[in-house]
């Protein structure tokens, strides 16, 4: 099968600042892929580089199958890309700003697409509303709208969740599932660890580097962690306490329990059976979590931004 | 007393306000910029009294009367022939096409006159499409040419009164009564459309910028030049109406005689608002906020106001400021305009100024595809 997505060494740099530092990147046709990573890691530029908005220092490789380099106007034309900023007019009406869109994608007859896709979004009544007038939830699902609408074969989302309420978000994943299901790539950029949960992989890249690439499962297991969930009086004391033993990494409350993670479970076991022999403190093995792991490779990776 | 004003917080406000003012590197650099530029245009630039004018000599003999003629206007250094030509004919086509300010005709007959002691006359036309110009020459013109004529003949002033004289017949062509709205009125056609064209599109893509629809825009199928002809085009229409309002207006309100050919007046117009559009979409491509597109548009502006001939006599300016107001469009579009409106000039006449101008609208047009960034880069 052929891939969606397949770049090899990506590199971008920005003055001496090197943002996308050899980033390789496969993606099937038809999966949804979540792509993680703290703030400033470099997962807006990766997305640029393959939507030839930008261009990679270093690299190669194909979207779509069109070359990333010699053929940018081609993958133009067969990926939707939804900024994280609502990047539509807002001086124009939802139906203008869709017939706009329709046009540039030379889309015959344009009115029969924007009318679809009201149709679709359910704005049908409010079609000459200023898209700049809308709420952020109905923003981000006309922007996806428009993304869609001249049917890519591959959609980069890039936080397109953000600053969206619960239920919003649902429905707006419900959506992404649907169209995966037709045959439609996803990438997805995102800081919600629910929503990684929902990819069918994920990459997690840190400071321009891709550290982890798999399941969510995949990615728990070899990220090899160990937790122990503790409860207990004066849980805020002993949290102080159990950061300093030995072969503790992370210590983070949660609710009535502290989670204590480490990647050396002789070390962290010993550590904490001091602790649970106090009175009235159990201490118990738990699951890894996935934000437990990406907590674990945020304070692992080196800080380039200073 | 603190709770309306506190220097401290003040001092807050104020650090803040110039730690900002230092960031923008563009608007640093007007505050200081226009000023200076201001002083210097107007300091060594500006003159309301120009001198070397060019003036083409029509004469079909070469005796010495005419020589200390011509030598006599010369050292009041308003004028300074350099054509030379034998008949009117030539000396009209110098005139239109703007070449030559004057025309200094001396008859054949004119040196058997004085020397009979007869009255002799010589004729000066003026161009006074920009009366300002031709007035400090055609005011010292009288005396001088009597006194050389004198001189040369070997006689005193007061034979000279006796005898018949020297009579300096003055035409002020294209403007008989020197009215200074003649002059304005078409330079305001190409003032109005500069600043309006400029300024609507110098913003056009700092403001997608700025509002984050470039993103989209770019990550879209639609190529530079597309783009680019779709910012400029509703401009373009823009300008016409413009063109419109103001033909009609300088007609009815000032009088403003249109001798020129329409279609010719709208050709160079046409071409003229081409250059004007591409210009600004050219400073949208440097500037990176809507704010730093109008500050370079009002630099742009200012010294082509001042250079450009609209006005201050262009001949008035030193070299330097000649050379500089040649690279405004402004310049040449008034010479265009001026010389079709008043002047009647045919496309001949004006070629060269309108060539001048579309090759305005190449390099803007050139520039404006070289900094477009295709990417985010």
């Amino acid at each position: 099968m052929q891939h969606a997505i397949d770049v090899h060494d990506l590199v971008k740099s920005f003055g001496d600042k090197t943002v996308v530092d050899h980033v390789s990147m496969t993606v099937d046709t038809g999966e949804i892929v979540g792509f993680l990573g703290p703030n400033g890691s470099g997962k807006t530029t990766t997305i640029r580089l393959m939507c030839g908005l930008l261009t990679a220092d270093e690299g190669h490789g194909q979207v779509l199958g069109y070359d990333l380099r010699t053929e940018p106007l081609k993958i133009k034309r067969e990926v939707g890309y939804m900024t994280q900023r609502f990047s539509f007019y807002e001086d124009l009406t939802i139906a203008e700003n869709l017939a706009f869109v329709a046009r540039l994608y030379n889309m015959k007859p344009a009115n029969e697409h924007v009318n679809q896709t009201l149709e679709d979004l359910g704005l049908t009544t409010r079609r000459n509303q200023l898209a700049g007038t809308l709420s952020g939830g109905w923003k981000q699902r006309l922007a996806l709208a428009a993304c869609i609408m001249h049917k890519p074969r591959l959609l980069l989302l890039d936080e397109p969740t953000a600053g969206v309420d619960p239920k919003a978000r649902r429905d707006f994943w419900d959506e992404i599932h649907r169209l995966a299901a037709d045959g439609l790539t996803v990438l997805v950029s995102t800081h919600y660890m629910d929503e990684a949960e929902r990819c069918h992989r994920i990459s997690y890249i840190s400071y321009g580097k891709m550290l982890a690439s798999g399941t969510v499962a995949e990615v728990v297991r070899d990220a090899g962690l160990t937790t122990f969930v503790v409860e207990g009086p004066r849980l805020e004391r002993m949290a102080r306490e159990i950061e300093r033993l030995p072969g503790v990494e992370q210590v983070a409350p949660f609710g009535a329990t502290l989670h204590v993670v480490g990647s050396d479970v002789e070390a962290l076991g010993a550590a904490l059976e001091e602790i649970g022999s106090r009175p009235g403190v159990t201490v118990a093995r738990g699951e890894t979590s996935l934000e437990d792991v990406f907590i674990q490779f945020m304070g692992d990776a080196t800080d380039n931004m200073s | 007393m603190k709770r309306f004003f506190s220097p401290g917080r003040l001092a807050a406000l104020l650090l803040k306000e110039f730690i900002q003012m230092r960031r923008d590197r563009i608007t640093f650099a007007m505050m200081l910029g226009v000023p200076l530029m201001q002083l210097v245009l107007f300091g060594y630039a500006i003159n309301n009294d120009p001198k070397y004018l060019p003036a083409a000599l029509v004469t079909t003999s070469q005796d010495h009367y005419t020589r200390a003629m011509v030598s006599a206007l010369e050292l009041t250094d308003y004028y300074r022939f350099n054509h030379v030509v034998g008949s009117a004919a030539e000396a009209e086509a110098l005139m239109e096409s703007g070449a030559v300010a004057f025309i200094v005709t001396i008859p054949a007959d004119f040196s058997r006159k004085v020397d009979r002691g007869e009255q002799a006359q010589i004729l000066i036309e003026a161009d006074a499409t920009d009366p300002s110009v031709a007035s400090g020459a055609i005011s010292t013109l009288g005396t001088v040419a009597s006194q050389a004529l004198t001189r040369e003949r070997g006689i005193t002033p007061a034979e000279a009164e006796a005898g018949g004289g020297l009579d300096v017949v003055v035409h002020r062509r294209y403007n008989p009564e020197g009215l200074s709205q003649y002059n304005i009125v078409p330079g305001l056609l190409g003032v109005i459309l500069q600043m309006t064209m400029v300024m609507m599109t110098s913003i056009a893509l700092t403001r997608e910028q700025e509002r984050g629809t470039m993103e989209n825009l770019l990550a879209m199928p639609a190529s530079p030049l597309e783009i680019m002809l779709g910012k400029i085009l509703p401009y373009f229409a823009v300008g016409a109406v413009q063109v419109a309002v103001v033909l009609t207006t300088a007609g009815l309100l000032f009088g403003i005689p249109f001798v020129g050919g329409m279609s010719l007046l709208l050709f160079a117009v046409f071409i003229f608002v081409m250059a004007l559009v591409l210009l600004g979409y050219t400073i949208s491509t440097i500037a990176r906020t809507q704010m730093q597109a109008m500050q370079l548009t009002f630099f742009f502006f200012l010294p082509s106001l001042l250079l450009s001939g609209f006005m201050f006599p262009f001949r008035g300016m030193p070299q330097w400021a000649q050379w500089l107001g040649e690279t405004f469009p402004l310049t040449h579009f008034l010479r265009v305009i001026r010389a079709v409106m008043l002047k009647g000039a045919d496309l001949p006449a004006v070629a060269f100024e309108t060539g001048i101008l579309a090759l305005f609208i190449l390099i803007y047009a050139a520039i404006a595809l070289m900094r477009f960034r295709r990417t985010l880069d």
